[in-house]
This record gives structure tokens, C-alpha cells and sequence, in this order.
């Protein structure tokens, strides 16, 4: 009966070390490594940097993309993708100043933004969904159409009057240093987080992202998640648009003019393939702090805008290439 | 009669004569074949860039950086005529020509051995490039009065009775269509975006097939890049910004599907001419240039709309994904 004894009892085995290494090398990481470094390299660089007013003063700077970054995660996820967003944010902004203009009342003028922004969603997903059109070329197309319904409705000219309790929105502190565009970001990165990373709806995103044929068989409502995602997407850019327009406290056509490519960027750098399926909401809020303090760093060092742009280009190709890069020098050596 | 209502140039060529013939009612002299020949005289820049797209898309990428490669080679050109008014022109071109085909080979380049997708690669190249036009302008402009005689007046001087920009276009048109039909890097380059992995057992190079489609864009952006400093007469660091939208939006209102392996030149050429109508008519009618966004993205949405509803669906997965080597 000695081979009775030989059997293992399911479950005690001993528990195999948790990888370090394999923590370490996860995209999360690699970000987290490079924020600390461009964290340090600016606190040496620029001595107005280490001041808690002046770091707060500089997340206003990302954190309306930053918001809006985090439904378009999902929607990479899901293999979509939306360039209308900062068109959806235009035309928000300037249904919110129109309806300023009628002297209506704070409340009244954000539902009426995040009810243009949700059915610009909305749009965009019909679009997507019942006519299977692809997502690129859809969003290219509304792009320009809701950025030109801005344009028909604005021309050339600005809104500038908004009744005073608007400018907490975009201005405003929610406790000491932190603004409540900040804070209001931390909140929805870690609802964002509890549901796809903690949810059955996200692990259903997840699959839908990775196999949409196979989650469809499997009895997920693809089309209906698409439609939401798209959805909640012009919701949360309407939601950007009220930050945006409160703290410049003004309303023209060119708001937020090429902002999805940053946006986009956010995401991508974030380690969300843009083949869909994977990446962490944690991914996006680190290269959120990322491109946020390569902004600012650079910003202090007075650097134009459109030099930090190729920083940024350059980080983009280049966070996405170094991994691929080095597992071939480690499959060559190897 | 049937097949050709069903064929979907013919539709699309159908539908720009109606438009015409409706222009037509509200300004008459808009037909005039004078008028209509400055038409395609003012959209020639956009069909050689769809053109060069058109070969990204039919490979299954995208791309975004088009325009920042038309402003960088316009930027180098007009520097060079600038510093050297006496450069042979030719040479400048042939320059401006090189710089965009360098250009669009880093593209090529990162899609093909680095496998990153074609959007990302795009994305990141378009701030580049235009970032890099800032660099070595300063944010200084080019202006007219800057720029030699030569340079602004050949694209200007008629030769049989067209401009020399027309003719580029038709050139253009010419040569692509007799590479996409009579040679066989036109079929390979259908059938690595039509499937891949059928193309890669086929002995064909999918990612050599995608790069060869970027230097392609990359060198008629390089040309297109005299022909625009050259037409507007101006230099500076926003060039073009925004035109890749349009040019895309030409392709797929040609017909050319985005999920790659379809399309016809002529279906490309008639996109082009669609957009282009579209955006000189507007002002003859009368209608605020405010409204010309909107149209463009009313006219995009209603073609992709019109052109999905004929797309074949794709039809079953015979071939499991062939290891690509590393």
C-alpha cells in the first residue's frame, strides 16, 4: 500500500515564490521606473519644481485628457478606437456656452454638455455597431462633422460669460493642494480600475477584446458593450469639456484642437495594445504621470510646445519598441 | 445596365456628375470646362497623396503622418531655395523627393522590423516630423518674396494647356495604376492586405510589401511637398495640418476598404475629385467656409455608410496564423 503514500493531496504543495522579476519587468513597471527618473531629473533641474503649489498647479495641465483617457483605454481595449473626442469636447463646450449665453444656471448648462457629449457618444456607436463600420473611419468622419457643427454654430467668435459657480469645476480645490479635476480623476481611475480589473464586466471587455467572435459565441453582447463604451466615452468628454471650458472660463471653436492624439498617447503609452485585449488601468495612470511630469519638466525648462511634442512622439515609438527590441537581443544571447 | 448601377465607381462617378449637374443649376459657370479643369488643377495635391495612401491602406495599415512629411520636405525645399537661389530647381525637387521617400521608409521601417502597428508608429511620427519643421525653421516662415522665381512659377506654367501641377496628378494616376495592374508588385501588394497569411504562404513578405507602401506615400508626399510650398507660396511649420484626414477620407470614399486588400485607382482618383468638388464648390454657392467641416464630415460618414452596405463580409478562417519568423 506504499503507493497510497505517494500521492499528493491537492493543495499542499508548497506555494511557488512570487517572481519578483517577472513584477519588474511588467510594462507597469517600466513606466513607474522612468516617472521616478524624469520625477528626479526635473526636481534637479528646475529648482520652482519640488514646490506642492506649482506640482498641483501642473496637473491641471493633463488632467482633462487624463479623464478622458481612461473610457478611451476601454475602448482600445475593445479594439475600437475614437479620434472624435476632443471634437465631442468642442461641441460640449460650446452647447455649454450657448446655453450660458441664455442665462441659464450651472446645473442646467453641465447636464445640457453631458447630454450633447453622451448622444455624440451614442452617435459614434450606433454608427459602429449597427452598421459595422469601422471604428477609424467613423470617428474620422465625426470628427470633422461635430468639430464643424461647433464651427456653424460659434464662427469666428468666443463666449466668455459664465455664471460664477461654474469656475469650481475647472478652478476649484477640492482640499488643500488638490484640485477637484485631480481628484475627480483619482476617483473615476479607481472605479475604472475596480470594474475592469475586478469585474465581470471587465473580464467580459477583456474577451471581447481578445477574441469578439468567440466572446459572441460565448454569449456576450458585443454590440451592446460597444455601444455603451462608445457611449460612456462622449459622456466622460463632455465631462473633460465642463473641466476644460470652466477653467479657461471661455468658449471657442478651437477648443482642445488636437487633443485626441494626446489622448490616444495617454493610453497607448499606458500599455494598452492598440490590437486589443490588454492593458491595466494602472498602466494609463502611470503614463498619465508620465507625459504629465515629461511635460511639465520640459515646460520649466521653457521649452516650446510643439518640441515637446517630438519628446512625446519619440516616447510613444519608443516605450512600445524597447520591449520588442529587447527580447530579441535576450532570444539572440539566449 | 445592372452590373454597372451595381459597380461602385460607377456610383460614385454617378454621384459626383449629379452634384455637378446641381452646382451647375445655382452657379452655370461652374461647368465651364475652364472652371472644371481649375478644379482638378486645385485637388491634384490631394489625388497624389490618396494615391500613395491608398497603397498603406490597401496593406492593412494607415497613414497618419502624411501631412507633418509633406510640411518637413516643404520646409527643407523652400530652406534650400531660400539659402541658394540658384539651385537648379530640379535638384530641389529631386531633394524634396528624397527627404519624403527617407521619411516614409522609417515608417516602413518600424512597421516592417519592429512589428509596432502602423497607427501607433504614425502617431508618433506625425509630432515628430512636425516638431522637427519647428527645429530647423524656428517658427520662421518662408514667405513669398523669399523664394526664387523658378521655384513658385512650374507648377504654374502650362504645358499643352495644363498646368504642370495637373499633369504631375495624371503622371501620378498613370503610374500607379500600371504598378497596381501590370505588375507584380501591384498583386502582391493586394494580396498581402487582402491575407496575409494566404500572401505569406504565397512566398510573399507581408511586412516588406507594407514597407515598400510607406516609401511609396512617403515619396509622393515629398513631391507633393514642392508642389504645395510652390502653389501657396509659403512655408511654415503648420503646413497641411490636418490634410492626412482628407486624404484618408478620399480613400474611403473611393471604395478602398480600411480593412485593407481592396480598391481600385480609379475609385481613389473619383474620392479625391469628390472631396475636392466638394471644397471649391461650397464657397461658389455661397456657403460660409464655417460650414465646410461639417459638410466634409456629413459627406465622409453618408459614403462610408453607402460603401459598407456592399462589402462583402469576410468569409471563414481557412489558414491559422503562420508563425512569422522574428
Amino acid at each position: 500500500m506504499e503507493h497510497v503514500n505517494d500521492h499528493k493531496i491537492l493543495g499542499s504543495e508548497p506555494k511557488p515564490k512570487r517572481n519578483w522579476l517577472k513584477y519588474a519587468m511588467t510594462w507597469e513597471s517600466f513606466l513607474l521606473m522612468t516617472a521616478v527618473v524624469v520625477f528626479i531629473m526635473n526636481s534637479m533641474a528646475s529648482p520652482y519644481f519640488l514646490d506642492p503649489w506649482s506640482l498641483s498647479d501642473a496637473t491641471f495641465n493633463f488632467t482633462e485628457k487624463a479623464i478622458v483617457a481612461l473610457p478611451m483605454a476601454l475602448i482600445i481595449i475593445v479594439r475600437e478606437i475614437d479620434i472624435s473626442v476632443a471634437s465631442i469636447m468642442a461641441l460640449s463646450s460650446v452647447a455649454m456656452g450657448i446655453a450660458a449665453q441664455h442665462g441659464f444656471g450651472v446645473t442646467s448648462i453641465c447636464v445640457i454638455g453631458l447630454t450633447i457629449g453622451t448622444l455624440c457618444g451614442f452617435f459614434n456607436g450606433l454608427l459602429v455597431t449597427r452598421l459595422n463600420i469601422p471604428s477609424i473611419v467613423v470617428t474620422i468622419g465625426t470628427m470633422s462633422l461635430f468639430r464643424g457643427i461647433a464651427y456653424i454654430v460659434l464662427g469666428d467668435q468666443a463666449i466668455g460669460d459664465y455664471p460664477k459657480g461654474f469656475t469650481y469645476f475647472g478652478q476649484g480645490y477640492a482640499f488643500s493642494y488638490f484640485s477637484f479635476e485631480f481628484v475627480f480623476f483619482m476617483v473615476m481611475a479607481v472605479i475604472f480600475y475596480v470594474v475592469l480589473q475586478k469585474s465581470n464586466i471587465g473580464r467580459r471587455i477583456y474577451s471581447i477584446g481578445n477574441n469578439p467572435t468567440a466572446s459572441f459565441y460565448t454569449g456576450i453582447n458585443v454590440a451592446g458593450y460597444k455601444l455603451v463604451l462608445f457611449t460612456l466615452l462622449g459622456l466622460f468628454s463632455a465631462i473633460a469639456a465642463i473641466m476644460l471650458t470652466s477653467r479657461l472660463g471661455s468658449t471657442r471653436p478651437t477648443i482642445a484642437l488636437g487633443w485626441e492624439m494626446g489622448i490616444i498617447t495617454m493610453v497607448v503609452l499606458g500599455g494598452v495594445s492598440i490590437l486589443g485585449g490588454s492593458g491595466t488601468i494602472v498602466g494609463v495612470v502611470l503614463s498619465v504621470f508620465l507625459m504629465g511630469l515629461v511635460t511639465v519638466g520640459l515646460g520649466l525648462l521653457n521649452v516650446p510646445g510643439i518640441v515637446m511634442s517630438i519628446i512625446i512622439g519619440c516616447m510613444l515609438i519608443g516605450v512600445i519598441a524597447c520591449p520588442i527590441l529587447l527580447k530579441r537581443i535576450l532570444k539572440k544571447k539566449g | 445596365m445592372n452590373q454597372l448601377l451595381k459597380n461602385r465607381e460607377a456610383l460614385l462617378a454617378g454621384v459626383i456628375i449629379v452634384m455637378i449637374g446641381m452646382i451647375a443649376v445655382v452657379v452655370p459657370s461652374f461647368i465651364a470646362p475652364s472652371n472644371l479643369l481649375a478644379v482638378y488643377n486645385d485637388t491634384s495635391i490631394l489625388i497624389i497623396l490618396a494615391l500613395g495612401q491608398m497603397l498603406v491602406i490597401i496593406t492593412r495599415c494607415i497613414d497618419l503622418s502624411v501631412s507633418a512629411n509633406v510640411a518637413l520636405s516643404g520646409m527643407i525645399v523652400a530652406m534650400l531655395n531660400y539659402t541658394h537661389p540658384g539651385l537648379n530647381i530640379f535638384v530641389i525637387i529631386l531633394i524634396g523627393a528624397a527627404v519624403g521617400t527617407i521619411l516614409g521608409m522609417i515608417n516602413g521601417l518600424l512597421v516592417w522590423k519592429l512589428n509596432i502597428p502602423s497607427i501607433v508608429v504614425t502617431l508618433g511620427t506625425m509630432s515628430i516630423y512636425r516638431g522637427i519643421v519647428f527645429l530647423i525653421s524656428n517658427g520662421a516662415w518662408i514667405n513669398a518674396h523669399q523664394m526664387s522665381e523658378t521655384f513658385l512659377s512650374i507648377p504654374r506654367s502650362e504645358f499643352l494647356g495644363l498646368p504642370i501641377l495637373s499633369w504631375c496628378s495624371v503622371v501620378a494616376i498613370a503610374a500607379i495604376y500600371y504598378v497596381m495592374r501590370h505588375r507584380q508588385l501591384g498583386r502582391k501588394i493586394y494580396s498581402a492586405g487582402n491575407s496575409p497569411t494566404a500572401a505569406f504562404y504565397t512566398g510573399i513578405n507581408v511586412g516588406k510589401m507594407q514597407f515598400v507602401a510607406f516609401t511609396i506615400s512617403g515619396l509622393f508626399g515629398g513631391l507633393c511637398s514642392y508642389l504645395w510650398i510652390s502653389r501657396y507660396a509659403v512655408a511654415y511649420v503648420d503646413v497641411a495640418n490636418g490634410f492626412e484626414l482628407q486624404v484618408i477620407a478620399s480613400c474611403v470614399i473611393g471604395g478602398i476598404s480600411i480593412a485593407g486588400g481592396t480598391g481600385k485607382v480609379v475609385g481613389c482618383v473619383l474620392g479625391a475629385l469628390f472631396l475636392g468638388i466638394i471644397n471649391n464648390a461650397l464657397p461658389v454657392i455661397g456657403i460660409s467656409p464655417f460650414w465646410q467641416m461639417a459638410i466634409s464630415g456629413a459627406v465622409i460618414i453618408i459614403a462610408v455608410v453607402a460603401n459598407s452596405r456592399s462589402e462583402r463580409k469576410l468569409g471563414r478562417i481557412i489558414l491559422r496564423k503562420a508563425v512569422q519568423n522574428a
